[in-house]
C-alpha cells in the first residue's frame, strides 16, 4: 500500500444515500481473478446513463468521491474498493460508511472520511465548482474558500495509511503472541483446534 | 473469569483476544475460515506473490458456490460438465488449485457435501457455538445461528486470514433485538427477519453485533436461526447471535466435523455457559412484539421496504424524512409499482425459492407443503427451487419433495448460491418481478432490471401458485 498524506483535486458531488456494493460494482463484474481493471464496471448502471456524473469531463480523473450517509452498504466485496481505486478514487467523503466497506477502502488505501450533513452539504456546494483539499495529518478537509472541517480518524488506520504499513507483515511480527494464544486454546478449548481434520 | 456481567458477545470475544493493542484494537483468532472462489483468488494470489504460507489450512475449508451453474454438473459417465462461461470457469479453477495448493480441505463441486457455504459450514460441524468464523461473503452473520461470532471480511482481511489465523479489530457495540410473545400461524422466521430489518433500517445496526433474545428464538430450529442471523447484514450489523441451547447441540451431535467422544461433553460444558449474563448491559436494545409480525414482504429496493402481505404499496410522500421520499420514489419506480397499490394484487413472472437464507429442509419443507397438489400459475414463467447443499437435496429427494415440486411446474436444481445475485446463469430478465426467498433486493442484484420482492418459502410457494403476491395464510389454513 503506497503511503498517502493528503488528497487533494475535485470531488464528484454524487450525494447518493445508501449506496450499495451492488450500485458500485455489480455481481457480473466479480468474476474476476485480479484487483486491475474493475473501473469499467464502477457505477455501471448509473453510467449507463450518458449523462452521468462520473463520465463528465468536467470530473474526470477527480480523486475525490462525497456520498450520503451509509456509503457501500450490502456485500463484503472488495471488488468495491478495488473498483472506485481503478476510477482514480482516492477518497470517499461521507455521513456514515458500512463497517465492512470503510475497512476494505483503508485496506486499499483509500481514506474514508466521515462528516456531519451539514458539513456534506457545503462540501457538495463548492465540489461543482472548486477542488477539495483532505489533509490526513491533520485530519482537515478544506476548500479555497476558508472552509475547515475536521474529522475523527482511527489512529491505526492513520497510521497504517500514512507510513503506508503492510498490514498482514505487521501481524506477522505478533507470531510468537498467535503460537501462544494456540497453545492456551489447546489446552481450554481442545476442540476447536480439530478444524476440518487435516494436519496442518 | 471476570464478575462483571457480560453479554453472550463480550464472552466469545474475550475468548479470542491474542493480544489488545495500546490503540484499543484487539487481534482476535479465528476458529473458523470459509472460503469460496469470488473473494479468494487475488487473497491468494498475495500470498504466493509474497511467499507466505497459510498459517492454519486446518481451520479453512473451501467449497464454490457463487459462480456455480445449478444446472447438471456431470455427464452420465461421471464426467464434469465444463461450465460455459470462461470467466467462470477460471474463477472456480483458481480455487480448486488453490486450496490444494496450500493444503486446504476443498469440497468440489460435483460432492454431495458441496453447497453454499453459509449451509455447509453449521451442516458439517465446522461452525460451532462460540467460535470466531469469518468468510469473504456479508451472509457470514448466518452461523450466528448455532451462537457464533461470524462476520463477512473483504479480500485484504481473507488474506489476512489465511497468512496469520487472526483479524486486527475494533470490539463492537452490542445491541439486543427483544422480540415478546408467540409467532402467529403461517408467520415465519423470514417474516420475522424481514420485520426486524424494516423496524431497525438499514443502518440501525451500524457497529453493533446483535443478539436475538427471547422465547421465539429460543423456541426456534436451528435452521430458523440461521435464517435471521443470516440477514443481521440487512439491519448494518456485522454479526447476529442466538445463545446455544439443548436445540442446538442436538443440531451439532454427530456431525462429520462436531466434537466428539470426550471433547464433545467438554464442548457442551463449555457452550453452556455462553448466555447472556443476568444485569449485563447492551448499547442499543429494540423491542418486537411477535404479535405484530405478519407474512412480511418487501416493496422496495432496500431491504428495510417491507410492508405485511395485507398492506399496500406506501405512499412516498407518508414518509418524513425527505430523503427517504426520494427513495421511496426512486425504488417504486424501478420497481413499476404505484402509491397504494394493493401488494396482493402484484403480479410476479418469476419464482426463487433458495440461497444461504432459505434453502436447508425445513424450507423446501416448508415451500413443499404449500404446493402439494397445486400447480403454478400460468404467468409464472420461470420458477427454481435450488437447495443450498447436495446433503440438503438428498435429503429432499428421499422425503419426495422434488417430485412435489416438478408436479406443480418448477425446476429442481443443483446446490448453489443461483438467483440470489446476478452472477451466475441463473438471472430475472430485465423489468420482471420475482418472488424470492434471497435476502436482498438491491437494484439489479438478481440482474439487470430485475424487480425482486424478498419473502419466505411458503410465500414464495403461494406466489408460485396465484401468480402474485399471496398471503400464504389464504391457501394453507
Ligand atoms: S446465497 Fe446469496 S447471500 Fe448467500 S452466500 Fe450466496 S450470494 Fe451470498
Amino acid at each position: 500500500m503506497d503511503a498517502v498524506s493528503t488528497v487533494q483535486g475535485r470531488a464528484i458531488p454524487f450525494g447518493a444515500k445508501n449506496v450499495d456494493t451492488d450500485v458500485i460494482i455489480p455481481a457480473a463484474w466479480l468474476k474476476t481473478i485480479s484487483r486491475e481493471g474493475l473501473g469499467k464496471g464502477a457505477f455501471e448502471t448509473i453510467r449507463s446513463n450518458p449523462d452521468n456524473i462520473f463520465d463528465s469531463a468536467e470530473f474526470s480523473g477527480a480523486p475525490i468521491l462525497i456520498a450520503g450517509d451509509n456509503f457501500g452498504c450490502g456485500s463484503s466485496r472488495e471488488h468495491a474498493a478495488w473498483a472506485l481505486l481503478d476510477l482514480g478514487i482516492k477518497a470517499v467523503i461521507a455521513p456514515s460508511f458500512s463497517d465492512i466497506f470503510a475497512g476494505n477502502a483503508f485496506k486499499n488505501g483509500i481514506v474514508t472520511v466521515e462528516l456531519p450533513q451539514e458539513q456534506i452539504d457545503r462540501l457538495m456546494e463548492v465540489a461543482a465548482t472548486d477542488p477539495v483539499t483532505i489533509d490526513l495529518e491533520n485530519q482537515t478537509v478544506t476548500t479555497p474558500f476558508q472552509d475547515r472541517f475536521t474529522f475523527e480518524m482511527d489512529p491505526f488506520r492513520k497510521r497504517c495509511l500514512s507510513e503506508g504499513l503492510d498490514e498482514v507483515g505487521l501481524t506477522l511480527t505478533r507470531d510468537q503472541s498467535i503460537t501462544e494464544y494456540e497453545k492456551r486454546q489447546a489446552d481450554t478449548l481442545p476442540w476447536l483446534a480439530q478444524g476440518t481434520g487435516k494436519a496442518a | 473469569m471476570t464478575s462483571k456481567p457480560s453479554t453472550l458477545y463480550e464472552k466469545i470475544w474475550d475468548a479470542h483476544v491474542v493480544e489488545t493493542r495500546d490503540d484499543g484494537t484487539s487481534l482476535i483468532f479465528i476458529d473458523r475460515h470459509l472460503v469460496h472462489e469470488v473473494t479468494s483468488p487475488q487473497a491468494f494470489e498475495a500470498l504466493r506473490l509474497a511467499g507466505r504460507p497459510v498459517r492454519r489450512p486446518d481451520l479453512t475449508l473451501a467449497v464454490p458456490d457463487h459462480n456455480l451453474p445449478t444446472t447438471p454438473r456431470l455427464n452420465p459417465d461421471g464426467t464434469r460438465i465444463p461450465i460455459a462461461d470462461p470467466q467462470s470457469a477460471a474463477q472456480l479453477e483458481a480455487l480448486e488449485n488453490n486450496a490444494p495448493a496450500f493444503g486446504i480441505r476443498y469440497i468440489d463441486a460435483s460432492a454431495a457435501e458441496q453447497g453454499i457455504v453459509h449451509v455447509v459450514g453449521p451442516e458439517q460441524g465446522f461452525s460451532l457455538p462460540g467460535s470466531t468464523i469469518v468468510c469473504g461473503d456479508s451472509h457470514t452473520a448466518a452461523h450466528g445461528g448455532v451462537g457464533a461470532l461470524a462476520f463477512g471480511i473483504g479480500t485484504s482481511e481473507v488474506e489476512h486470514v489465511l497468512a496469520t489465523q487472526t483479524l486486527l479489530l475494533k470490539r463492537s457495540k452490542t445491541m439486543e433485538v427483544r422480540v415478546t410473545g408467540t409467532l402467529g400461524p403461517g408467520v415465519t422466521s423470514k417474516d420475522l427477519i424481514l420485520h426486524i430489518v424494516g423496524v431497525v433500517g438499514t443502518a440501525g445496526g451500524t457497529g453493533h453485533v446483535i443478539e436475538y433474545r427471547g422465547e421465539v428464538f429460543e423456541n426456534m430450529s436451528v435452521e430458523s436461526r440461521l435464517t435471521v442471523c443470516n440477514m443481521s447484514i440487512e439491519a448494518g450489523a456485522r454479526a447476529g447471535l442466538i445463545a446455544p441451547d439443548e436445540t442446538t447441540f442436538a443440531y451439532l451431535k454427530g456431525r462429520p466435523l462436531s466434537p466428539s467422544g470426550e471433547n464433545w461433553d467438554k464442548a457442551v460444558a463449555w457452550w453452556k455457559t455462553l448466555q447472556t449474563d443476568d444485569g449485563a448491559v447492551f448499547d442499543k436494545t429494540v423491542h418486537i412484539d411477535a404479535a405484530d409480525v405478519e407474512p412480511t414482504i418487501t416493496w422496495g429496493t432496500s431491504p428495510e421496504d417491507t410492508a405485511p402481505i395485507g398492506g399496500n404499496v406506501p405512499d412516498p410522500a407518508s414518509f418524513a424524512d425527505p430523503t427517504k421520499q426520494e427513495a421511496a420514489a426512486k425504488s417504486l419506480e424501478y420497481m413499476g409499482l404505484a402509491p397504494g397499490q394493493k401488494l396482493s394484487e402484484v403480479e410476479v413472472q418469476n419464482i426463487f425459492i433458495g440461497s444461504c437464507t432459505n434453502s436447508r429442509i425445513e424450507d423446501l419443507r416448508a415451500a413443499a407443503e404449500v404446493l402439494r397438489g397445486r400447480k403454478k400459475a400460468a404467468n409464472v414463467k420461470w420458477a427454481i427451487v435450488v437447495p443450498g447443499s447436495g446433503l440438503v437435496k438428498m435429503q429432499a429427494e428421499e422425503e419426495g419433495l422434488d417430485i412435489v415440486f416438478k408436479d406443480a411446474g418448477l425446476e429442481w436444481r443443483e446446490p448453489g448460491c443461483s438467483a440470489c445475485l446476478g452472477m451466475n446463469p441463473d438471472k430475472v430478465p430485465p423489468g420482471e418481478r420475482c418472488a424470492s426467498t434471497s435476502n436482498r433486493n438491491f437494484v439489479g442484484r438478481q440482474g439487470p432490471g430485475a424487480r425482486t420482492h424478498l419473502m419466505s418459502p411458503a410465500m414464495a410457494a403461494a406466489a408460485t401458485v396465484t401468480g402474485r403476491l399471496t398471503d400464504v395464510r389464504e391457501l394453507v389454513k
